[in-house]
């Protein structure tokens, strides 16, 4: 990516104006949530993806998660789950990982046609993610290789709000020590808070388990009057 | 578009009453759940608030609370809260707190509705647990008549009916046919209970009964015109009101008397009959005190006694509290004594002068268990000449304490017993004794002798005992050195709670890895209560009843005497059912007690009640150890 986005608002507008994909442009042109809106005030969704493997390059989309939720409530009867054919073939590790088959993709749409109803789940929201590396890279490339264009878009990262809280957390004389720093992984970080162990490797379950994480963290580390844009990125 | 939320149907299935829906309903419910998290510590649900979810906990722990704040029940993983509130006009009943990290469904009130029209199992399991609930109000309402749990003040129905000690037995005999009371408390005008708080008697100096009209006055043809002091009886055994109707039972049982006067704070406030208890239904620990009564030898007594682990284990299934079976196991331990006592006399001749038998330690404070050692000893008249008197009262202790470990009650390691004649002494003695234990405290002496701070009379001249206790509780108060020392030997036994709040268990041979629960938890409890009550010159030898006049001395920070109640009753209680347990397995009951045969939920309450013994440990330290060190 190119350097710290200074204003998603402004990013959005101006990628609105050069996007060519009709479905890309309209996402844009629904705009970013206000950064300075206070979280408390906020909807989320937690987005998940599970893919072929771990190279955005040569890898792609197999399932897309999302779960709606505020700082009090997570919302299951508003949550979505997609199966979509990747363009790359499943390798047998994937396969193993998150359990979904051959078959079952086979009769699977391509991620463009589920796209605009992806588009309006995120809608008017802010899109909470762990280890926003994935969600981003993936549909960006996933993008790019369908409709000649990628995407961009704000994230909250868990992962990112949990290195931060243990890096406050560690003394000096940890880091001196250079003490290892506790695993960031989603079920490690949901350990912390007490949350139960879910099953990994379900876009479902996994947009769940980050929406919960981000409840906890939100109770420990975020101010419920923390404006928007002091966590994203 | 309705999606399979696995982990949530996964893990509702595996409790009840979502294990019993059809796989697609419980999907539908997964589907509609909302998800909610909670951190330690915070209100999840308030007392009255409109109530619109079903609450199932996924992971941690939630306390619910009455409308008063008082604690309704702790639930954890699996547990289901918020159906009461959902079942009665939609507010809700019991508030509630999470005590942990705690993530919770929430299932919309639609869905719970709409599953408790189709799904017969469902709607059950909460009409079910709703008349469960019921139940248990039910009880808890029978229980306040039961003689188990009421309080002796429950049975006093109308004000106390008395006569000042100069009335004729005729005018008393007018009194009782007009108020229709078989019994008259006489008091005392001269003798007022506020001047005179310490010398204890109050202005009760008497009691008569239809029976001594008959008896004394009648039968004899005596003048009516005698006043009621000449044949009122003046031995009077007094219950204080906070005492437990079956406590009063046992009491009028053992020493064969049928009127019982109830006395808040040493003043009157009316008499208990026995018929007035007669028409509660006996209980076994009861019927144990009776037949004991009737035991003719010291081998009738310690076969006899063979029945005790059986009514302790009893007392502890019908659900008494630590206090009750303390209370109980402590008035059977008295009555053996009692009964031994009335042996030894008639095989050694009547005492040639006034004794006094008194117990020590958890017996005196009605706080024994079944696994107890003896802690007794003898108060003499001091008019005592030991080569006049020794050889009696030698034998009586020997003949008392060796009956006593024939019947179950080992002898004292430390030797704390009636037949050591160290501890055979006349009142002039014990007085002085305890004068310079409490003016000259060394920590190492008063560590063993702790013991004698906790004393009653059991037989003989029991008055003396509580002149001790008294004289004690005067003195104690104001010599803050000796505060200092108790508070010093209270510090001694911590309690089993290491870093991260793991339990720190014992090595010992036998039971490996177990926590002693009495060294560790109720035994420093009652010594740092003992230094408090002690403090604030409190009479009362049991430590409920001491935190009773802590609390109202207003030492300690606010809620503390709460904390301590609960967590020295959560201790007992465990300790008790830890010996019930172990009898009931055909092992020899002790105290320890291997974490691992506890629930999670027990780890964690005890774990709590500890907590609250380290902070009052801290706060002891404060209170009365820096004081004496800046004297």
């Amino acid at each position: 990516m190119q350097g710290e986005i200074m204003s998603w608002p402004n990013r959005f507008q101006h990628l609105a104006k050069t996007s060519q994909d009709p479905r890309i442009q309209a996402f844009y042109q629904q705009g970013v949530v206000d950064p300075y809106q206070q979280l408390s005030q906020c909807e989320f969704v937690a987005l998940d993806f599970e893919t072929t493997g771990l190279d955005p390059n040569i890898d792609d989309i197999v399932s897309v998660g999302v779960v709606p939720f505020d700082l009090r409530r997570i919302r299951l009867a508003q949550a979505k789950h997609w199966l979509v054919k990747p363009t790359s073939p499943l390798a047998e590790e994937s396969v193993v990982l998150h359990r979904i088959t051959h078959s079952q993709v086979e009769s699977a749409p391509d991620l463009q046609d589920i796209l605009e109803e992806v588009f309006a789940s995120l809608h008017g929201k802010v899109i909470v993610v762990h280890y926003q590396f994935v969600e981003k890279s993936f549909f960006n490339s996933a993008l790019k290789a369908r409709l000649g264009e990628g995407i961009e878009f704000p994230v909250i990262d868990t992962m990112e709000i949990e290195k931060s809280a243990i890096n406050n957390a560690r003394s000096w004389l940890d880091k001196l020590k250079r003490k290892p720093i506790p695993s960031v992984r989603l079920a490690d970080c949901r350990k912390r808070y007490g949350l139960p162990y879910y099953q990994p490797h379900h876009a479902l379950s996994d947009a769940l388990a980050t929406a919960e994480l981000f409840q906890a963290q939100a109770q420990y580390y975020l101010g419920p009057s923390d404006m928007v844009k002091r966590w994203w990125s | 578009m309705e999606v399979e939320h696995q982990e949530i149907a996964n893990f509702l299935v595996a409790y009840p009453p979502f294990s019993d829906l059809p796989q697609e309903a419980l999907y539908k419910l997964a589907s509609q759940v909302e998800v909610g998290y909670y951190r330690a510590g915070s209100g999840i649900l308030e007392y009255g608030e409109q109530i619109t979810y079903l609450y199932v906990i996924r992971s941690g722990a939630v306390e619910l609370y009455r409308r008063s704040g008082e604690l309704y029940n702790r639930i954890s993983t699996g547990g289901i809260f918020g159906q009461r509130g959902l079942l009665m006009n939609r507010k809700v009943r019991f508030g509630a707190q999470s005590l942990e990290d705690t993530l919770v469904y929430c299932i919309p009130v639609g869905i719970f509705d709409e599953y408790c029209d189709v799904y017969e199992a469902f709607a059950d399991y909460f009409e079910a647990d709703d008349n469960a609930r019921l139940k248990i109000t039910v009880s808890e309402q029978a229980d306040s008549n039961d003689l188990t749990t009421a309080k002796v003040r429950k049975l006093l129905l109308r004000d106390v009916v008395y006569v000042e000690r100069n009335a004729t037995v005729q005018q008393a005999a007018q009194v009782m046919a007009k108020e229709h009371v078989s019994s008259l408390l006489i008091y005392d005008p001269e003798k007022p209970v506020v001047e005179d708080p310490d010398e204890d008697d109050g202005q009760v100096v008497g009691l008569i009964s239809d029976r001594d009209l008959r008896t004394k006055v009648v039968a004899e043809g005596l003048n009516y015109q005698t006043p009621v002091s000449e044949i009122m009886s003046t031995d009077l055994i007094i219950v204080d009101s906070n005492a437990y109707v079956f406590e009063a039972m046992m009491l009028m049982l053992r020493d064969n008397v049928h009127h019982l006067p109830v006395v808040h704070k040493r003043k009157p406030i009316g008499v208990v009959a026995l018929s007035d208890i007669l028409r509660y239904e006996s209980q076994s620990s009861l019927l144990f005190v009776r037949g004991l009564m009737d035991q003719q030898s010291v081998e009738d007594l310690s076969s006899y006694a063979k029945q005790l682990p059986a009514i302790f284990t009893r007392m502890v299934n019908e659900d008494a509290n630590s206090h009750m079976i303390g209370s109980a196991m402590s008035i059977i331990g008295k009555t053996f004594k009692h009964k031994l006592l009335e042996l030894a006399e008639a095989k050694l001749g009547p005492p040639p002068i006034p004794y006094c038998f008194i117990a020590l330690g958890s017996m005196a404070r009605d706080e024994q268990l079944i696994v107890t050692d003896q802690d007794n000893a003898l108060i003499l008249d001091d008019s005592y000449q030991p080569a006049e008197h020794g050889t009696y009262f030698e034998k009586l202790a020997k003949f008392v304490c060796d009956g006593l470990a024939n019947c179950g009650y080992k002898y004292c390691d430390g030797g704390i017993m009636a037949s050591n004649p160290t501890w055979r002494l006349t009142y002039s003695q014990w007085l002085a004794q305890f004068e310079d234990w409490i003016e000259n405290p060394r920590p190492e002496a008063l560590l063993n002798s702790s013991i004698f701070f906790d004393l009653e009379g059991v037989w003989g001249e029991t008055k003396w005992a509580e002149k001790l206790t008294a004289f004690i509780s005067k003195k104690a108060k104001n010599t803050p050195k000796f505060l200092a020392a108790m508070a010093h030997n209270a510090l001694r036994r911590t309690p089993p709670l290491g870093f991260f709040n793991g339990f720190v268990l014992e090595q010992d041979g036998e039971h490996r890895r177990s926590m002693n629960i009495k060294r560790r938890g109720t035994a420093p409890l009652s010594d740092l209560v003992r230094v408090h009550a002690l403090g604030v010159g409190s009479k009362k030898q049991n430590s409920f009843e001491r935190l009773e006049d802590i609390d109202e001395a207003n030492i300690l920070p606010k809620g503390k005497v709460l904390d301590l109640q609960a967590a020295l009753e959560y201790i007992a209680i465990m300790r008790i059912r830890h010996q019930a347990w172990q009898i009931e397995q055909g092992e020899k009951p002790d105290n320890s007690l291997p974490p691992e045969t506890l629930s999670d939920f027990e780890q964690r309450n005890l774990k709590e009640a500890f907590g609250v013994l380290d902070k009052a440990q801290s706060f002891l330290k404060f209170r009365y150890q820096n004081k004496s060190m800046m004297k």
